[in-house]
């Protein structure tokens, strides 16, 4: 995929058409990426998509089958895990139960031959760093998995290595906690510098914490970008559906720019890159991006839609339209609490709506995804 | 035979002597030669043999090494290519025949041969071994026991045939005992192959079980567990020393003997000692010491009655042809095994 | 874009030749030496027997005379259907006796389930011609209620079988224990509100749980008594079995290639049996994975009371045999001296071994336990954690599991066969200590191997990888952090050495030398001298010490649940 590859003629991580087969089953198929110097990757994506393998891949812990993998200009691809540079933390923390947290900390401090001395102050210093100064003595089962967790990114960083992989390091832990740990770990990256890689299948943890999130799928990138980027302009069906949530109404091209939706017709902008007049699309739009304040029937891009169902999410109402005309669309779209009492939105009531032409993505053919059901 | 299935030729000396040190090489002090003696001796006897040699040769030290007779001959012919003993001293006279057999024995003709019976000894010139003393065939009866069922005290070999000993009489498996090998061929000497094998039909029907040893069929009895157990008259003797309430019958038709004998395992780097162990195991210190134990001995006049032990033995003995019971060996194991070792035949 | 257009058009298709670390070569290193160690110990002995059964005399190949030979000789293969007889009968007892013991101490709510399964585990500490000595004084001649039989002896088919299931119960007792622990709460719940009959739960619920633990019961009580050797050759007179024909064949008569093809014959149903055993672990592991809520039993006056009666019954059986053998022990001459004394117990006067026999055996044990913990357990480490190189390590794997299917006996002659073959290099350790230590760490390898694989599959599998990335190597991770974590598996296989390498006779039979000689040997051939009593004190002998360190190793796990209660605790 070119989009893997920066235009940054000296990358710190350069991964060029790794493919990955266990058996008969491919896990990664040719998959190229850079990643710079001091910037904080999350490969995002369902179980299976191949996000862990390609961490491991750079990790050395399962080696690719083909392709090349270069570590600040040094070739790694064939080297084993104790030759590559890098720090780990896993999910299961992986923290040594015999073992106190410093001397969990201080493990390859103490095999470096570092004095005795040395160690403890970088571990005092370690612990300080993840907010544990206090907790050294103690055994790993003591401890919370918030806590755990922080003493495995410690012991990730004791050695002070070039790259810190991080493999769905808060999938295990509560969501409060999650929530909390996401920002430390990002301000520790952000204090420390550290090139870092984060497995995730949480896409919320992706868009909070990364520079850029590369989506994969089935094996390979879908796309890579700035968490903006990838939830504004997703790259294809799957991304859209995957980060966050999107609605999928199959439309067909009526003119040049121009698709109808059920006999409505709405100007989609540039996104139709020469589509036939008359083929199947799929017009994407986010629910929160459907706007119905001061909608008249002849505002640009408006639609007319009866409310099917509200249903109450706390801090917004999240609608369920359908569009009306020929072939009723399933259509959802967040309202907030006072613009539905402003404007009466209530179950049966017609509503008019329209779908900036701006946050309008169409993608060819007639995408059926989970959100259609 | 183990050995002899491999027809390897005796190579690996290094090995051999190897083995030998680790196996045999350590506690080697006071003595200034050590010979590894193989035997089936009881053990309780082994200190006695022991030290009454030292007594006399006090610069040669004896390494026991001890089983029953079976598992003695099993060792010594599966280390045929690379023996590990030095002299066999205590090992029944049809083991000796079957290693000599298989070409394992140092002929020699110790100093005093010439006062041994000629039955004790072997009778080619030099002999490959020398007698000990007898170990003679005999009925243990538990008087108590028989009492309790009132069963008449057996005089000859036929009389056990009699029905009413049914389920109340042990002898050992011919096929694992040389006590029970000697019984059987005794049978087959007195009675005739024919008779032999009728008599062993009757006693048949009349045996609880046969068993592994030879003396458990004795100790059995002294201990109670059988009323009669065929057996040999050493083993006796010793447990009605002990208090077991026994009568030794030597039946009246003559009892099948083996003796216990002595040789030197050929290919030995301790000949010398090993001759002067051989000279001395057949002198009369020697003598009178199996004497003590045994009351057939290989110095015919010097031989002693012993207590428990029935006087009449001696003459009873049949006059063994070994030869035959040793050519004749396989062919008759597997004919008693046939007839009476399955579970086939109703008891 | 163009710079991946660049790229692919170089040849990526050349795959990767991943370059191995130190640690990959090390570890491989091992797992080499494993295997070599498995070939040797157990592969190379076997084939060495298997070709010796298609041999005469004289050593040369004759095909299957040998087994013609042998399937024309009733006496010999009458012992097929007499070893299958007393296999099925003795696992059908031991298996309806320990059900119902394992039913009471998981199912229902009588005190004292700790006392009574310490007492069921009691027989593992004997050797197995205990039980068969025992009898003879309950039920022989001279024994103290041999009415109860009836007239019938107790030398053949019901002595081996009472002795049998004796020796077999605490085997089948602590799987069916397992399984019957591991039922699912909210099915018997399920079943009561539905109404179930207790009956119709028992058959729909109880049953089908632990069906896999059922049937990998019946399979190891099976092999255990198919090829146990020590009762049927006390207690079995003229009843013949598989296993002493082995031994008649081979120290009776000294015919080798009949023993070699009578231990291919006993390898038959001992391979079967391993070979259902194995698929039915596999399966009941897939059925552990699943979640479930643990039953707790409730009380039910009536069930517990009948409950705590059997226990109690059997619990007494149990100690009555051992407290026979201990009091016949001490009998001067049974049964015309009733007099107590330590007769029995002076050894050194008595045909089968002496005291040496005893201390030879605690050397042997004490060398088994720490040898074969120290090679099982970091074999099992290297198979487990190794990376790549999975044909060796399936294979190996497969290796270490193979022992559990080669009878005792069998593995002790294919060893004569093997060891003392004078063009073998290793012919020097044969009838030396080392062989029968090799021999015994071969014979029980599998179970150790599995207890060890289980703690192993429990740690976390990223440890090595985390070593890696800290460049530690992963031996020293081994010793700081698997061996300590993995403890108490560790002391549990030290054990289970030790206690079979001190109760075996089956393997070492063949392989002792005068030098040599073991306790559990020495209490055999006492018996078959007709020493019975000395034999039963050399039993006791055994028990004793397999006993105090079996305490001994209570004492310590406690300890050291104490020590590393801190970080173990969670």
């Amino acid at each position: 995929m070119s989009e893997g590859s920066s235009n940054d003629p000296h990358p710190y991580l350069r991964i060029r058409d790794v493919t990955k087969k266990f058996g008969d089953f491919t896990a990664l198929r040719n998959v190229s990426l850079d990643v710079n110097e001091g910037e904080f990757v999350c490969f995002l994506g369902p179980s299976g998509c191949g996000k862990t393998t390609l961490l491991r891949a750079i990790a050395g812990l399962d080696i690719q089958t083909v392709g090349s993998i270069e570590q600040a200009g040094v070739d790694i691809s064939a080297l084993p895990p104790s030759e590559r540079d890098f720090g780990i933390v896993f999910q299961s923390y992986a923290l040594f139960p015999n073992l106190t947290i410093k001397r969990n900390v201080g493990y390859g401090l103490e095999n470096r031959k570092t004095p005795k001395a040395e160690i403890e102050a970088r571990v005092a210093e370690l612990l300080e760093l993840v907010g544990m100064p206090e907790q050294g003595d103690k055994y790993p089962a003591q401890l919370s998995g918030g806590q755990q967790q922080r003493v495995a990114l410690a012991r990730a960083l004791a050695t002070s290595p070039g790259l810190l992989l991080l493999d769905e390091p808060l999938s295990a832990l509560d969501a409060k906690v999650r929530v909390h740990l996401r920002h430390e770990i990002k301000h520790l990256q952000h204090k420390l510098g550290v090139t870092t890689i984060m497995v995730t299948h949480d896409q919320e943890e992706a868009l909070t914490m990364a520079d850029r999130i590369v989506v994969m799928n089935e094996g390979g990138i879908d796309q890579v970008g700035t968490p903006l980027e990838i939830y504004r302009r997703p790259a294809s069906p799957f991304v859209a559906d995957f980060v966050g949530t999107m609605n999928f109404i199959p439309a067909t091209v009526s003119g040049p720019d121009r698709v109808s939706i059920g006999g409505n017709e709405i100007n989609v902008g540039e996104g139709l890159n020469g589509v036939g007049v008359g083929s199947p699309v799929t017009v994407c739009i986010r629910p929160e991006d459907v706007t119905t304040r001061d909608i008249v029937g002849s505002s640009a891009n408006s639609i007319e839609t009866t409310v099917d169902n509200l249903e109450f999410l706390g801090s917004f109402y999240r609608a369920q339209l359908l569009t009306t005309g020929n072939g009723k669309a399933k259509l959802l779209a967040d309202f907030s609490i006072n613009l539905i009492r402003d404007i009466g939105v209530e179950e049966g009531k017609t509503l008019s709506i329209s779908l900036p032409e701006s946050r309008l993505r169409v993608f060819e053919g007639s995408a059926k995804t989970e959100a259609d059901i | 035979m183990l050995n002899k299935l491999s027809s390897f030729k005796m190579t690996k000396l290094v090995t051999v002597a190897a083995a030998a040190a680790f196996v045999f090489g350590v506690g080697v002090k006071a003595h200034a030669e050590t010979l590894t003696v193989y035997t089936a001796v009881e053990a309780e006897d082994l200190k006695k043999y022991a030290a009454r040699f030292n007594e006399d040769h006090p610069d040669i030290e004896i390494k026991w090494v001890r089983d029953s007779t079976g598992i003695v001959t099993a060792k010594l012919l599966a280390e045929k290519n690379n023996p590990q003993a030095d002299v066999v001293w205590g090992l029944a006279a049809t083991s000796l025949m079957l290693l000599g057999n298989e070409g394992m024995l140092q002929a020699y003709a110790p100093k005093g041969l010439d006062k041994l019976d000629p039955k004790f000894r072997d009778s080619a010139n030099p002999p490959s071994w020398t007698g000990m003393d007898a170990w003679v065939a005999s009925i243990c009866v538990n008087t108590v026991e028989a009492a309790k069922y009132n069963l008449p005290t057996p005089r000859k070999w036929r009389d056990l045939l009699n029905s009413a000993y049914k389920g109340h009489i042990i002898m050992p498996n011919p096929n694992s005992s040389g006590t029970g090998f000697l019984d059987v061929s005794s049978w087959l000497q007195l009675f005739g192959e024919g008779g032999g094998w009728t008599f062993m039909d009757g006693l048949h029907e009349n045996i609880a079980r046969y068993t592994h040893s030879g003396s458990k069929p004795c100790k059995l009895a002294a201990s109670g567990e059988i009323p009669i157990g065929i057996s040999f008259a050493f083993r006796g003797a010793k447990s009605k020393a002990a208090g077991a309430p026994l009568d030794i019958i030597i039946p009246e038709e003559g009892i099948g003997w083996d003796m216990e004998a002595t040789s030197i395992i050929k290919g030995t780097k301790k000949l010398a000692a090993a001759k002067t162990l051989v000279d001395w195991s057949v002198g009369e210190k020697a003598n009178k010491m199996y004497n003590e134990g045994y009351a057939v001995i290989g110095i015919t006049a010097l031989a002693k009655p012993v207590e428990h032990f029935p006087p009449e033995v001696a003459s009873k003995m049949i006059d063994n042809d070994f030869k035959w019971a040793a050519s004749n060996r396989s062919r008759i194991l597997a004919e008693w095994q046939a007839r009476y070792d399955s579970k086939s035949d109703p008891k | 874009m163009s710079n991946a257009a660049a790229l692919a058009a170089q040849p990526a298709a050349s795959g990767i030749k991943p370059k191995l670390s130190q640690d990959d070569r090390i570890m491989r290193g091992f797992i080499l030496m494993v295997g070599v160690w498995m070939t040797v110990t157990v592969l190379l002995p076997l084939y060495a027997m298997l070709s010796k059964s298609f041999e005469n005399h004289d050593g040369v190949f004759t095909g299957i005379a040998n087994y013609i030979e042998y399937f024309s000789t009733p006496a010999l293969f009458y012992s097929i259907e007499n070893s299958l007889f007393i296999a099925i009968v003795s696992t059908f007892f031991t298996i309806t006796l320990a059900f119902i013991f394992a039913y009471g101490l998981t199912r229902s709510c009588i005190p004292g389930k700790a006392v009574f399964k310490s007492i069921a585990l009691i027989p593992i500490l004997a050797p197995s011609l205990l039980p068969a000595i025992s009898f003879v004084y309950f039920f022989g001649k001279q024994g103290i209620i041999n009415e109860v039989l009836m007239g019938n002896e107790i030398y053949g088919p019901i002595g081996i079988v009472m002795g049998e299931v004796f020796y077999t119960f605490p085997h089948a007792l602590m799987i069916l224990i397992t399984a019957l622990s591991t039922a699912d709460g909210r099915l018997y719940e399920a079943a009561i509100s539905l109404r179930a009959s207790p009956m119709k739960t028992f058959f729909t619920v109880t049953l089908p749980g632990i069906k896999y633990g059922l049937i990998s019961a019946i399979f190891v009580v099976f092999t255990l008594v198919i090829t146990d050797f020590g009762i049927p050759k006390v207690i079995g007179g003229q009843y013949n079995v598989l296993a002493t024909d082995i031994y008649k064949q081979v120290i009776g008569q000294q015919n080798f290639q009949m023993g070699a093809v009578v231990s291919v014959v006993l390898l038959f149903p001992a391979i079967i049996a391993f070979v259902v055993d194995r698929i039915v672990q596999r399966k009941q592991v897939a059925l552990l994975t699943a979640r479930a809520v643990p039953y707790e039993p409730k009380p039910l006056l009536s069930f517990d009371g009948i409950m705590f009666a059997y226990c109690c019954l059997i619990g007494f059986l149990i100690i009555a045999v051992l407290a026979m053998a201990c009091y016949a022990s001490f009998i001067t001459f049974w049964p015309y001296n009733m007099t107590l004394s330590l007769k029995n117990y002076n050894f050194d006067v008595m045909d089968g071994g002496g005291w040496e026999s005893f201390f030879n055996s605690i050397r042997m044990a004490s060398y088994t336990a720490v040898i074969g913990t120290i090679i099982i357990f970091t074999g099992a480490y290297m198979v487990e954690k190794a990376k790549g190189f999975g044909a060796v390590r399936g294979t190996i794997q497969f290796l270490c599991i193979l022992p559990m299917a080669v009878p005792g006996m069998v593995l002790g002659l294919a060893y004569i066969f093997f060891f003392n073959h004078p063009d073998n290099p290793l012919n020097f350790i044969y009838g030396t200590m080392a062989i029968l230590v090799i021999c015994t760490v071969s014979h029980f390898y599998t179970v150790s191997h599995l207890t060890a694989m289980t703690a192993l599959k429990q740690m976390d599998p990223e440890f090595e990888a985390v070593s890696a990335s800290l460049k530690v190597p992963f031996f020293k991770t081994f010793i700081r952090v698997t061996v300590p974590v993995c403890m108490p598996a560790i002391l549990d296989i030290s054990i289970y050495l030790f206690v079979n390498a001190m109760t075996t006779v089956s393997a070492v039979i063949f392989l002792y030398s005068t030098e040599t000689n073991l306790a559990s040997v020495a209490a055999l051939n006492m018996d078959d001298a007709g020493d019975v009593a000395p034999a039963a004190a050399m039993c006791m002998m055994i028990v004793y010490a397999s006993a105090t360190v079996r305490i001994g190793h209570a004492l310590l796990t406690r300890g050291l649940a104490q020590r590393t209660q801190r970080w173990r605790k969670r």
